[in-house]
């Protein structure tokens, strides 16, 4: 579990390149740093839901990313806020 | 099989809709008791609860804790919906809903999703380029006004409380609930008197 | 081409905000995932991943809600809650 404002990082993976997948966490994403802003509750993984596999439930955060390093156009102290899953975060 | 799905699709749909219907697994009464379901969402009922929020602190507080109970409270059904988080705009912080892994949408509490909301465009753009998006739909956020955007990826669906336009002083709720509409609780415009 | 955040080639495109009502087709599909949904015959999550599934050209080609109903067939389908007999012998006597 990742207590709110513990530094997060997305990881680097990318398994739509490996095969058929359903995936919620963006592209924009991965690899990315932030921020646990908290945690929203535990749900059955998306990614098993979509082939009808047994799905485990999953901590599901938000978490806050600035948007600076990840778009050329992103103004200082602008943010973004997203849920996603525990196994896609690891400390940073 | 790829041959039959590339039927025409509403052809396609009524031959699903007949086959479903014979096997007792989706018949006309329940789709159309789906329809008025979903019908009874509208922004109406997410600007009541604006409105509440803006009158009555406790309600407010409430609905930041736990948006489906305080939606609850004032008679909107939840029941089978996905999780309400609800959003405070501030001085200083501005809110902008998307989707852009798909349409994502609070559909209790505000219905059916705009056209625009499912566009490529702005699912594109309003993480990257929030501010171009927001001059576009003519919205000026006071200058220092940091902008948060939250991106619906997963089991929550996500409406932001705007700021209580001034000017708005002892107005009775239904008033101010006039005053709000559909884009004011995504974010991308701002409530006017 | 689903996970849209940010794509460039979008960036300059103009956001229609005009209103464009949906169909009796719309609602009527809108209304069949649900009951699917409801009944444990086929969550969201199979229905995204049906439509991202769908090759781009035709992806491009169809309405939002023509691409529901590619993804609820193609489910039903894989699933064998329907048979293509069965479907086309519905095509057949419409």
């Amino acid at each position: 579990m990742f207590a709110p404002g513990t530094r997060v990082r997305v990881r680097d993976d990318w398994p739509e390149t490996r095969g058929p997948v359903h995936l919620r966490t963006p592209h924009y994403l991965r690899g990315r740093t932030g921020t646990v802003e908290r945690h929203l509750g535990d749900f059955p993984n998306p990614e098993d839901l979509a082939f009808r596999r047994p799905a485990p439930r999953l901590p599901l955060y938000h978490v806050r990313f600035d948007q600076s390093p990840i778009w050329p156009e992103g103004a200082p102290g602008d943010e973004v806020l997203v849920e996603l899953f525990g196994p896609w975060l690891e400390a940073a | 099989m790829s041959g039959i799905l590339e039927t025409d699709s509403e052809r396609l749909f009524a031959a699903l809709r007949t086959v479903l219907a014979a096997k007792n697994i989706a018949s006309a009464d329940e789709i159309a008791e789906r329809i008025a379901v979903t019908d009874a969402g509208s922004p109406a009922q997410g600007a009541r609860m604006v409105a509440r929020a803006w009158v009555d602190p406790a309600y407010r507080a409430q609905m930041l804790a736990d948006g489906t109970r305080a939606a609850e409270a004032l008679g909107i059904p939840m029941r089978g919906a996905p999780p309400l988080g609800v959003l405070e705009n501030a001085e200083g912080l501005h809110h902008l809903v998307v989707c852009t892994l798909c349409s994502c949408y609070p559909r209790a509490v505000l219905g059916y999703p705009p056209f625009w909301f499912k566009s490529a465009a702005y699912r594109a753009r309003a993480v990257r380029d929030p501010r171009g998006l927001l001059a576009e739909f003519g919205t000026e956020l006071p200058p220092g006004t940091r902008i948060r955007v939250v991106d619906s990826t997963a089991d929550y669906r996500w409406m932001v409380l705007p700021l209580r336009p001034p000017g708005t002083e002892g107005w009775p709720e239904d008033r101010l609930a006039a005053l709000v509409h559909e884009g004011d609780m995504i974010g991308i415009t701002l409530v006017h008197v | 081409m689903h996970d849209l955040g940010g794509v460039s080639r979008f960036m300059c495109e103009p956001v229609d905000p005009s209103p464009h009502a949906l169909t009796d087709f719309d609602k009527q599909v809108d209304a069949l995932r649900q009951v699917l949904g409801m009944k444990g015959i086929m969550s969201v999550d199979e229905l995204r991943r049906g439509i991202e599934a769908i090759p781009e050209a035709d992806y491009h080609r169809l309405g939002y809600y023509q691409r529901w109903v590619r993804s609820i067939a193609g489910n039903l389908l894989a699933n064998g809650v329907v048979s293509e007999a069965e479907l086309r012998a519905a095509l057949d006597a419409a």
